[in-house]
């Protein structure tokens, strides 16, 4: 029987208490529940143990880079990493989110004695966006190149990067070089004001 | 006296034909026997959740057919699911019926190319030319309602972009086919799409028994797959294992059941779930499932001839008003340029989306702050965590096991590399 997601509010703030949640909010049938990286392993033990809870499995992690968010008014802290957990005794989902205290050096605690799901996750997010990930036992790079250097992910990386490759025929190998793409942009990002065009 | 025995470290791939793509595997052999298994991806990495970022959110759809690129519609499906969420957007049933029924064509397409490149990697040759001759007909029902037999690009945000259509296409004659050879290939395609389906629906379940009598009692295929990878129940919720891979170790675990989204809660199909979690379990869920794909084809084919009606939203902020509608009022003809020009505009906010996708649970978590675009986007594959269980799930084995197990997981490189 799956729990209603208004209990599952409830019998989060009971198990968890107020010190280790800094947000709950529910909106588009989905709970978020933000947590202060100092309490993160407290908070992700009780919430895959606890029998009300039970959240058995992490589907996935990944970091988020606010500094561009709104066209620049976001005010908190720039990365955060979130996790999306399910439980399947409940069949209910939650994320989990929790923002990392320095913005120019985003450490966080890693869940992985918790759930052993989120090894790649983790590194993945350690590789696109830079956030250390505590306690993981091999936080290599994932997905970029061998030797790449910087995060791509982050919003100040630009979208065709810095280097490219090429086979150099005088060297007779694979070299990089300066990016040589123009960026372009064909349709602008806006943010419309609310109520825009009369709905 | 014994002379000093040094562990042997093995590259496999990037290039070799049992590493479904672009896999680089690091192994650490004693003897025969894996130690450690290290996979190394990202060489097919295209950086799919950036490029969303720069695109409207029309524009980063097609990305999706490119993620996992066999089973194409699947992914689309999550990224509307996504998109529609945030937006609240009700999608009509008619295009909820179509998609449930390519949902499982792409099931069907997806499972027979596994299970021919699975059973090529465990020395098996015919049943890869078997299950291909099938793939053909479900890539012509792609072709016939997007164009493209590969990437659609068909699910769109509230709903599919085109209805099914009245005719079939046919083969035409040709230098190296008869009138006599065209017109027998052209037999089942003379009615509508949907006949074609339904005559598709009938024959299938023939093709799959010769599948299994190719494979099931097959002594060979059983040495190479009864117990290889065992995986318990409890490591593989912890593993993060979805889809086939959960129920192959025997929890029934089923997004179309569980989280019912669409029309999956109106449909009746089963959920085959194994015993013993290894290879042979595996291949026995996935054969099962190919079965219970069909009959939901079967029962969305007999909904969708019966009822007609809508298959997008008629909100034009959304989807593009009709082609009539936009050459004869102006109103429509402004929806349909601030459409394509600027797009559409999500609500801030966040969702996750996540549907049954052939090879688990394919999620998409999308950041939105009112922009024309996504703020971030996140594709949560099922392949990726299945590949990072690799290392748990041959250490011990034979090195000839890792193929099987490669072949078990169901790897495909457009998704775990993103």
């Amino acid at each position: 029987m799956a729990k209603t997601l208004n209990q599952l509010i409830d019998d989060i703030k009971r198990v968890l208490g107020d010190e280790r949640i800094s947000k709950i909010s529910l909106a588009l049938d989905e709970v978020t529940l933000e947590v202060p990286a100092a309490r993160l392993i407290e908070a992700a033990t009780l919430l895959r143990d606890h029998a009300d809870l039970r959240f058995e499995a992490c589907v996935d992690v990944c970091g988020v880079d606010y500094s561009a968010y709104g066209d620049g008014q976001w005010s908190g802290l720039r990365f955060a990493s979130v996790a999306h957990l399910l439980s399947y005794t409940h069949n209910v989902r939650l994320r989990l989110r929790s923002f990392c205290a320095d913005d120019d050096f985003p450490v966080i605690d890693s869940l992985i004695d918790i759930w052993p799901a989120v090894n790649w996750f983790e590194r993945e997010s350690f590789d696109l966006y830079g956030i250390i990930y505590q306690g993981h036992p091999d936080l290599r790079r994932i997905l970029t190149d061998y030797g790449f250097v910087g995060h791509p992910f982050r919003k100040d990386f630009p979208l065709s990067g810095y280097v490219e490759m090429r086979y150099d025929p005088e060297q007779s190998r694979v070299i990089y070089q300066p990016v040589t793409i123009e960026p372009r942009e064909t349709v602008p990002r806006i943010i419309r004001e609310e109520n825009y065009g009369g709905v | 006296m014994a002379s000093e025995i040094r562990n042997y470290t093995l590259n496999f791939g990037p290039q070799h034909p049992a590493a479904h793509g672009v896999l680089r595997l690091v192994l650490e052999l004693d003897g025969e026997v894996v130690e450690r298994a290290d996979p190394h991806i990202g060489l097919l990495h295209r950086g799919t959740e950036k490029l969303a970022e720069y695109k409207t959110f029309l524009q980063a759809l097609p990305y999706m057919d490119r993620l996992d690129y066999v089973s194409m519609m699947s992914n689309e499906h999550a990224y509307c699911m996504a998109i529609e969420k945030m937006l609240g957007l009700e999608v009509p049933l008619r295009a909820q019926y179509i998609r449930v029924m390519f949902d499982e064509i792409t099931r069907i397409l997806n499972h027979l190319m596994w299970i021919g490149a699975h059973g090529l990697d465990c020395g098996a040759m015919t049943i890869f030319l078997y299950a291909f001759r099938e793939r053909e007909d479900l890539m012509d029902c792609y072709e016939a309602v997007s164009g493209a037999r590969m990437h659609a690009a068909y699910y769109r945000p509230g709903g599919v972009y085109r209805d099914l259509p009245e005719e079939m296409p046919k083969y035409q004659a040709s230098k190296v086919r008869n009138a006599a050879a065209i017109k027998r290939l052209n037999e089942n395609r003379e009615g509508s799409m949907l006949d074609f389906i339904e005559d598709f629906t009938n024959r299938f379940p023939t093709y799959v028994d010769e599948y299994e009598t190719l494979l099931t009692d097959n002594r060979i295929w059983k040495q190479r797959t009864v117990g290889i990878g065992v995986v318990s129940p409890e490591r593989a919720m912890a593993l993060g294992l979805t889809g086939a891979m959960l129920r192959g170790s025997g929890i029934e675990w089923d997004l179309r059941k569980k989280q019912p989204y669409e029309v999956y809660d109106k449909l009746d199909f089963d959920i085959p779930v194994g015993k013993n979690g290894d290879c042979y379990d595996r291949y026995l869920v996935r054969v099962e499932e190919m079965r219970q794909s069909n009959r939901i084809i079967k029962q969305c084919v007999a909904w969708l001839r019966a009822n007609q009606g809508p298959v997008i939203t008629d909100n034009f902020k959304v989807a593009p008003p009709s082609r009539v509608g936009m050459k004869s009022n102006m109103e429509e003809l402004i929806h349909h340029f601030k459409l394509f020009t600027e797009g559409m505009h999500v609500p801030a906010g966040e969702a996750y989306a996540a549907v049954e996708h052939p090879k688990g649970e394919f999620g998409i978590y999308m950041v939105s702050d009112g922009a024309n675009k996504p703020y971030r986007m996140k594709i949560r594959a099922p392949g990726y965590v299945h590949l990072s269980a690799l290392d748990e799930m041959s250490r011990g084995h034979m090195l000839s096991d890792v193929v099987a197990i490669i072949g078990t997981q169901d790897i495909v490189f457009g998704e775990v590399d993103r």
